[in-house]
């Protein structure tokens, strides 16, 4: 299942949110199971089926790591299920690292810090986002690889995140 | 999901938890990471003349069965050969554990872990 095709946008990286969750909503709209009312039940079901496809492509490509994986997948390269374990020591060193200062800022609460570490994690995540919207425009097999490594970096970057958003709400409790 | 009662034991008594001197010349360092959980795993294993594998430490920021696997490792890795630590699998680690199947990328991290620290072995070894 091509997203983007469903979607109708050209299939790259880069996509309007807002156009986007417009043309979900049109789409939505032609699928609703009112207007199927008096309508066969193979007719009922395709809607139905159709319905799922269209929620499923909205969330695959609302999200920039989601969308990226379905990129990936279109040019042949399937990571969303995959097991392979990365093992780029520098860049694990530095996931350590953050893993640790995020520890510390847990027990010593400081709130500063926790805002340090946030614009900190973002413009990296940024930085990997920039390089990565330019890779997934390639179609050449080796950059795609190296796409697949930017997008395996921002999965490490989002755990990092969650763990940063959870630590940062329990300062405020 | 129900965790085993092994996992849970390792998870709640780690065993070998820290680190290494860093500038101890018998000791290598494995690091690995997950994507699909962002998982990261650092095994280290202090290896004597005889590539003997004396002693054990990891630090792992994960979830339950990650750690449980690298603890389990830093056991069975203990009075191992180099060879013997390199021939343990990662469905060994699953089974003795009773990782369910969403959770065995974890025991493949832990495998990995080992074969990343016998890597520099064998290159600080050349």
């Amino acid at each position: 299942m091509n997203y983007f095709e469903l979607f109708d946008l050209p299939a790259t990286f880069d996509v309007d949110v807002a156009d986007l969750s417009t043309r979900y909503r049109e789409l939505q709209k032609a699928t609703h199971p009112d207007r199927f009312a008096n309508a066969s039940e193979q007719q009922k079901m395709l809607a139905v089926s159709r319905t799922a496809q269209i929620n499923d492509g909205f969330q695959t490509l609302k999200e920039p790591i989601r969308r990226a994986e379905h990129l990936l997948e279109l040019k042949g390269v399937d990571i969303k299920n995959e097991t392979q374990t990365v093992k780029d020591t520098s860049f694990l060193m530095q996931q350590m690292e953050w893993r640790e200062a995020l520890e510390d800022i847990s027990h010593s609460r400081d709130a500063d810090a926790a805002d340090e570490l946030e614009q900190t994690f973002k413009q990296y995540r940024a930085a990997i986002t920039e390089q990565l919207q330019h890779l997934l425009a390639s179609d050449d097999a080796s950059v795609i690889q190296n796409a697949a490594d930017h997008v395996r970096k921002l999965k490490f970057m989002a755990k990092l995140q969650d763990e940063l958003v959870r630590i940062q709400d329990a300062l405020f409790e | 999901m129900a965790y085993s009662e092994k996992v849970i034991d390792h998870y709640e008594n780690p065993r070998n938890v820290g680190s290494f001197e860093k500038d101890d010349p018998s000791v290598v360092t494995g690091m690995v990471g997950a994507p699909a959980c962002g998982d990261v795993m650092k095994l280290q294993l202090k290896i004597n003349e005889a590539g003997i594998i004396e002693d054990a430490r990891f630090k792992t920021y994960g979830c339950g069965s990650a750690i449980a696997s690298s603890s389990l490792v830093t056991e069975w890795v203990k009075g191992k050969s180099v060879e013997e630590a390199a021939s343990i699998k990662n469905t060994d680690i699953a089974e003795e554990l009773a990782l369910p199947p969403v959770k065995i990328h974890c025991s493949i991290l832990a495998e990995d872990a080992i074969k990343a620290a016998l890597e520099e072995y064998k290159s600080k070894k050349a």
